[in-house]
């Protein structure tokens, strides 16, 4: 019994890890309909500028990791101003911005290959005094209680800047109907450019807390996060929010556990793509999702 | 000559190769499909053909059919249900799928598990991978000239405007669908017979990609497109290794900038540059 509750706390752990790397690319699909895939790619950026800010630069973690989110939400500006903006005007941009996005993330992950290396390179040890705590048999680490404490509170500043800041009204505005909001004369490109930083800032974010969690950074790190987030941007539904936290969850419960129940760790995904397939087959619009699926 | 190909004889095969698995991309995507499933396609071929000439010795042509027609069989099953779906969502769908073949490749014991099947008999030769590529390329042109393939262009276009004028679209879908996963298993198999190893790992995500690369950068309006893109992206590493380019992330991130120009400048690919469409 104890062993599955400390499979409980650990899928939960990686899971909010995953919860805020899928809100940053639930956030751009809401708005523009654009599947973002150099997401992954500045999650690993987020990660590496961060490592780079506390080891070459010597910088504390507490201004490291702020100022490698900012990075992260500046590079997606410039991300959003290279491989979208040009297409905006085109009939096919949610297709055509899928392939763009697809040669920023070669760029970038080229780019953090040629200055960082292409090795796995970690945080350095005792950077953080990570503490041990022991209930019973469970296991429980100073670490892990920080990673899903600053994932979950980012994710509700998120909420909560959606729900009930100007900017945020505007962000919705522009995901219902970008037409109307430029009608009531909201700056179309001001709110998508906002979003795109807002999005890449997390999921630089994500980048950074995944580095800790695993102690493991490098620059094909986002490969396997990639798919894991498409997963749960459909599970929870395209272009919710609370859609992706809970999906992050479930992805994550759902790779310790199948571990845990079939003894394969190579089964470890399984499981969630199956799920995967068989929801866009028969309800494409996700557990939360908004209940209607677009049409390319 | 015997000594360019002494050379650059693997870089010439490889090319034959990838053009091949573009082309097998190029159907789906002629008929408007964006599918993200074709490697994993090809993974079905390379994997069926090979473990039939590693076990039971079937003779290389019939396991070559084999491989092509199982993964054809596999398209069918589920092209159905999956190209119901649109646009961005196939494509995740396909990806899904290519998922669910790499995991699957991982965890069977006849698969060879994550290290996957060694010691692949080398049977595959430059004149058949390159008979096989005119001959794929040949039949597609005639294809595209015929109702089929106008077929395959009306659903491109407009899939109600199709169904309207009274095209079947789910079975042009389904056909073109099949198809590709038909050719895309050739290339896996001949893939098989030419490299001795096979990893689940080279027909993932990234693989799916890169299909998708040749074909944008050549462009989608003709056959001669995706041929054209996998040279190029083949190609080109070892031309810049060739004029001292050696920095590997330099030369990847070349890929994705000639991409990106492509995309904002050249939506129809670089084929589009010379002469007409069609």
């Amino acid at each position: 019994m104890s062993i599955f509750f400390q499979q409980l706390i650990n899928g939960f752990f990686i899971g909010s890890v995953y919860g805020l790397f899928a809100i940053g690319y639930t956030l751009v699909f809401g708005v523009l309909d654009i599947l973002n895939l150099a997401h992954a790619a500045i999650f690993t950026l987020g990660g590496l500028s961060a490592l780079w800010l506390t080891t070459t630069a010597g910088l504390s973690p507490w201004e490291a990791f702020p100022l490698a989110t900012l990075f992260s939400g500046v590079l997606g500006l410039v991300l959003y101003r290279v491989a979208f903006a040009p297409l905006r005007r085109r009939a096919d941009s949610n297709l055509s911005g899928l392939i763009s996005s697809i040669a920023m993330a070669i760029v970038f992950e080229s780019a953090a290959m040629g200055i960082f290396g292409a090795r796995t390179v970690r945080f350095p040890e005792g950077m953080f005094p990570n503490r041990v705590w022991h209930f019973g048999s469970i296991i429980l680490t100073s670490l892990q209680l920080e990673i899903v404490v600053v994932a979950l509170a980012l994710m509700v500043v998120l909420t909560a800047w959606l729900k009930h800041t100007r900017t945020g009204k505007a962000v919705r505005a522009v995901a219902e109907s970008e037409n109307t909001a430029r009608l009531l004369g909201i700056n179309v490109e001001r709110i998508v450019s906002e979003t795109f930083f807002v999005s890449s800032a997390l999921g630089g974010a994500a980048g950074i807390l995944y580095g800790l969690y695993f102690d493991a950074l490098a620059p094909n790190m986002g490969h396997s996060i990639e798919l894991k987030g498409l997963a749960v941007i459909i599970l929870g539904g395209m272009g919710s929010i609370p859609g992706a936290i809970l999906g992050g969850i479930a992805f994550g419960l759902s790779e310790v556990f199948t571990v845990e129940l079939t003894g394969m760790s190579n089964l470890r995904d399984a499981v969630a793509f199956t799920v995967l397939l068989l929801i866009l087959i028969l309800k494409p619009s996700g557990l939360l999702g908004r209940g209607r699926v677009r049409e390319a | 000559m015997s000594e360019f190909f002494a050379v650059y004889g693997s870089l010439i095969n490889f090319v034959g190769i990838n053009a091949l698995l573009a082309l097998s991309l190029y159907v789906p995507l002629s008929a408007g499909q964006l599918s993200l499933g074709n490697a994993a396609f090809a993974a079905i071929g390379a994997y069926g053909s090979a473990i039939l000439t590693m076990r039971f010795n079937v003779p290389f042509p019939l396991a070559i059919a084999a491989g092509a027609c199982l993964s054809a069989a596999v398209a069918m099953a589920i092209g159905t249900p999956v190209l119901r779906i649109r646009g961005i969502f196939l494509a995740m769908a396909t990806l899904a799928f290519g998922e669910v073949v790499r995991i699957v490749a991982v965890n069977l014991a006849i698969t060879g598990g994550a290290e996957g099947l060694i010691g692949i008999p080398n049977k595959t030769t430059a004149l058949i991978i390159y008979g096989t590529v005119a001959a794929t390329a040949y039949f597609l042109a005639v294809l595209g000239g015929s109702r089929i393939g106008w077929s395959f262009a009306s659903v491109r276009e407009d899939e109600t405007a199709a169904m309207v004028m009274g095209i079947n679209t789910t079975r042009y879908k389904n056909g073109s669908f099949v198809l590709g996963a038909f050719i895309a298993g050739i290339a896996g198999a001949l893939y098989a017979h030419l490299n001795f190893i096979i990893t689940p790992g080279e027909f993932g995500f990234s693989a799916e990609v890169q299909l998708l690369i040749y074909n944008i950068v050549g462009g989608t309006r003709s056959v001669l497109g995706p041929i054209l893109g996998a040279f190029i992206i083949t190609v080109l590493p070892e031309v810049l290794r060739g004029v001292g380019v050696t920095a590997g992330p330099l030369r990847m991130g070349v890929n994705g900038v000639i991409l990106l120009l492509v995309i904002l400048y050249l939506p129809n690919g670089l084929s589009s540059l010379f002469g007409q469409k069609r």
